[in-house]
């Protein structure tokens, strides 16, 4: 057999064992797979093989084949059975139904397991044990003991140097991101939340999400959430109005994740 | 006398490994059950699931594989787990009680469903589409995570989903597919 033809079969061979592994690691339709076809082209190149690496990939290729049919058996005795549903269909009816119904009609389905936690000897034991292992605390406390420094002075400039304090205070750079959303808003009350946090790279985002999380609590700001359309907008104020015990307030966890922000990213018109 | 005696000791020691859990995960082996009850077992449980229809709780027996078509050979049912469920369904009000908002069970239900439907195993990517239909997008992986760590569904290192042993235990899969079925007819009907 020349190199170039061997060179050939084990592309082809690499070629089967790929296509074989994206069905079954990505439950795709396994018919897809020509069976026939494939025991052709192991066949062909079979007698050929002299290197164990290249009968250790013949074994592959046979390998993952089986492996196909196997995933065809069991799809034909899936669809012989009572469960069997078009996925497409059962998907269609979920997407239908509201979450009400959804529920409602799983509580008919669902017979949950009735049982009791308890300490048992096992978990006594162990507890037993690492009570007495554990030291005394004047024992544990020597193994933290702070090591002496000597205090001296610093500066203010110092501090900024070392990024321990910011060159603006806090409440100065909140009062400017409360001006930009007021500036961002215009005539408009209100901009989408995203729309305002967002920015080129993430951890931008991320900074603008932590600073816009203060405006709403020191009450410079706050969020307009409307459930049904999965949107929120924040909405500045003319003049900061505290909230505190006048209102009872609500705290709204907004996910501002990487693929959040990848998504929002790709919306944005350019 | 003495045999009713003799069951009705069985019968306590049963419900003790039933209710009690004494593993990482609740139920018994039907080994175990034989160990500790003796090779009359599948009378015991019989017995123990009549008297507690009265309190709307069966003992669930789940088999390893496939239920068997027929009457459960005993080397099926030492390999089985049986663990006591609910007899009938839960109310709608009565799951807050067990800490499940409407969302997560509207969630839940989307999930296996789902799975069902793909044969039993379905990306995680398309499970999770799905369920934003149904639950604010923050909340999908969290809910995916939880039905996970409860044992409802399983993740493999390629992220694909399964039905893991909770739903095996609690959940009728087959009355699940049809009740879904028919709804739909419902809904066409009144269309």
């Amino acid at each position: 057999m020349s190199s170039k033809r061997k060179k050939q079969g084990s592309e082809h061979l690499q070629r089967v064992i790929d296509m074989c592994k994206s069905i079954e690691e990505r439950s795709l339709d396994p018919f897809n797979v020509d069976v026939d076809d494939i025991i052709a082209v192991v066949q062909k190149y079979f007698p050929e093989w002299e290197l164990p690496e290249e009968l250790c990939l013949d074994a592959e290729a046979i390998h993952h084949l089986a492996s196909i049919i196997k995933l065809q058996g069991d799809w034909v005795k899936h669809r012989s059975t009572s469960l069997y549903t078009d996925p497409f269909l059962l998907e269609e009816k979920i997407r239908r139904l509201s979450k009400e119904e959804l529920a409602t009609l799983f509580l008919e389905a669902w017979h949950p397991i009735i049982e009791l936690e308890q300490i048992s000897l096992h978990s006594l034991a162990e507890a037993t044990k690492y009570w007495q292992d554990l030291l005394p605390l004047s024992e544990r406390w020597l193994k933290t003991g702070s090591l002496e420094m000597e205090t001296g002075a610093t500066t203010r400039e110092e501090l900024v140097k070392l990024r321990i304090l910011a060159e603006k205070t806090f409440l100065e750079e909140l009062e400017v991101f409360w001006e930009e959303l007021k500036h961002r808003v215009g005539r408009e009350e209100k901009i989408r939340y995203w729309d305002f946090i967002g920015a080129d790279n993430y951890s931008e985002t991320t900074k603008r999400a932590y600073m816009a999380s203060f405006l709403v609590t020191y009450g410079y700001a706050t969020l307009e959430l409307h459930p049904l359309e999965e949107e929120i907008f924040i909405k500045p104020f003319e003049k900061p109005k505290s909230m505190l015990g006048k209102k009872q307030t609500v705290s709204i966890p907004v996910s501002v994740s990487y693929e959040e922000w990848v998504r929002w990213k790709g919306g944005k018109p350019n | 006398m003495k045999r009713k005696a003799y069951y009705a000791r069985k019968i306590k020691r049963a419900a003790h490994l039933l209710f009690y859990r004494r593993h990482r995960n609740p139920g018994v082996k039907g080994w175990e059950l034989r160990r500790r009850l003796g090779s009359d077992y599948p009378k015991v449980i019989k017995i123990l699931d009549d008297h507690l229809e009265k309190l709307d709780l069966t003992v669930k027996t789940v088999f390893e594989g496939e239920k068997p078509a027929g009457e459960p050979t005993l080397e099926q049912l030492d390999k089985a787990r049986f663990y006591t469920t609910l007899r009938g369904g839960l109310a709608p009000k009565e799951t807050k009680m067990m800490g499940w908002r409407i969302d997560d069970i509207a969630g839940l239900a989307t999930a296996i469903s789902y799975i069902i439907a793909k044969k039993g195993k379905a990306p995680r990517e398309e499970v999770e589409e799905l369920l934003r239909n149904k639950l604010p997008g923050w909340r999908v992986d969290i809910n995916m995570n939880r039905y996970i760590r409860y044992g409802y569904l399983a993740e493999d290192e390629n992220k694909q989903l399964y039905l893991d042993w909770r739903t095996r235990a609690e959940i009728d899969q087959k009355a699940l597919v049809d009740l879904l079925l028919s709804k739909e007819k419902t809904l066409n009907g009144y269309a």
